[in-house]
């Protein structure tokens, strides 16, 4: 069993030359820049946000928030991380905006150790994710991911589904390096144990589930 | 090394940060302790099932309007000057 290996957001070769031929207002390069990240952006904003519409307004906003400011950009970081930093902001301001009663921030306390310790242990049948429909999939991932803190599922979402290094994440969160190991490992942990509950070996059965829409992944 | 050990370097593990001898010891704790197995492969498998899931993907229509839009509004800013951001 060996390290898992990561999707890469895109070469980032050129990034720069785009980056710096949109500072001198070339709007083409500002395009492709759009092209290249929308998908990226679109993604974590839904994940954060656990809204189509706001995720739609987040990556709206966000491309227009760097293009309005490209000129105090560094370049010292990737623009990449630095739009994740923008767009990250955008959604948990919508969050908040439609979770008023709650406090959402990034900094929340983190929980004591025990509460994200596997307590389910047993083994998962071989494909697990062979054994439901494509859509009945992404409800149950959907649903799982929903369960998480604000603060443990976007660092999931950056590192393990957009494949930032721990690094970027930290930036992207303005977070130290430790913060977003220990978040991550807790997400992991704690989305690996609800999602037992749908792909653990079953006796006897050909692993199908009866309550996919009924069954709450999210206790 | 413990379970716990080994829970606190799991993450290191999984993302291939470890240094030789804690992997060793890592993977020899994981030859005989199954629960840890279990947990560690079951981990790594969370974390390729969500990769792999194309979950919340930008459709390519939604995707050309959210780009006009994005694109018209800019160029909207740039008459109005930097200072209106």
């Amino acid at each position: 069993m060996g390290a898992i290996q990561n999707k890469l957001a895109g070469p980032v070769s050129d990034e720069l030359a785009l980056v710096q031929a949109a500072k001198r207002g070339d709007d083409s390069a500002f395009e492709e820049l759009v092209r290249r990240y929308d998908r990226n952006v679109f993604r974590i904003a839904q994940h954060i946000t656990q809204n189509r519409e706001d995720a739609e307004d987040v990556v709206q906003e966000a491309f227009l928030k760097a293009y309005g400011n490209l000129a105090q950009f560094q370049e010292q970081s990737k623009f990449y991380t630095w739009l994740v930093r923008i767009a990250v902001n955008e959604a948990l301001m919508k969050l908040r905006r439609r979770r008023p009663e709650r406090t959402v921030s990034l900094d929340e306390e983190i929980k004591t150790e025990d509460d994200s310790l596997p307590r389910e242990i047993a083994d998962w049948s071989p494909n697990p994710e062979q054994q439901y429909t494509q859509a009945e999939l992404r409800e149950i991932l959907s649903k799982t991911i929903q369960g998480l803190p604000p603060g443990f599922r976007t660092v999931f979402v950056l590192r393990d589904v957009e494949g930032l290094s721990t690094e970027e994440t930290a930036a992207a969160l303005e977070l130290s390096v430790p913060a977003v190991k220990s978040r991550l490992l807790r997400a992991r942990l704690q989305l690996r144990d609800r999602l037992g509950r749908y792909f653990q070996k079953r006796e006897g059965a050909n692993g199908k589930s009866s309550n996919v829409t009924s069954g709450d992944g999210n206790k | 090394m413990k379970c716990s050990e080994f829970l606190q370097e799991l993450t290191n593990y999984l993302d291939g940060v470890l240094d030789e001898k804690t992997k060793v010891e890592l993977e020899n704790h994981l030859s005989w302790c199954h629960n840890c197995y279990v947990v560690c492969d079951t981990t790594k498998k969370t974390i390729e099932i969500y990769r792999d899931s194309q979950l919340y993907e930008l459709p390519e229509d939604l995707r050309g309007r959210l780009r006009s839009a994005i694109m018209t509004k800019c160029q909207q800013q740039k008459k109005r000057g930097p200072q209106s951001v």
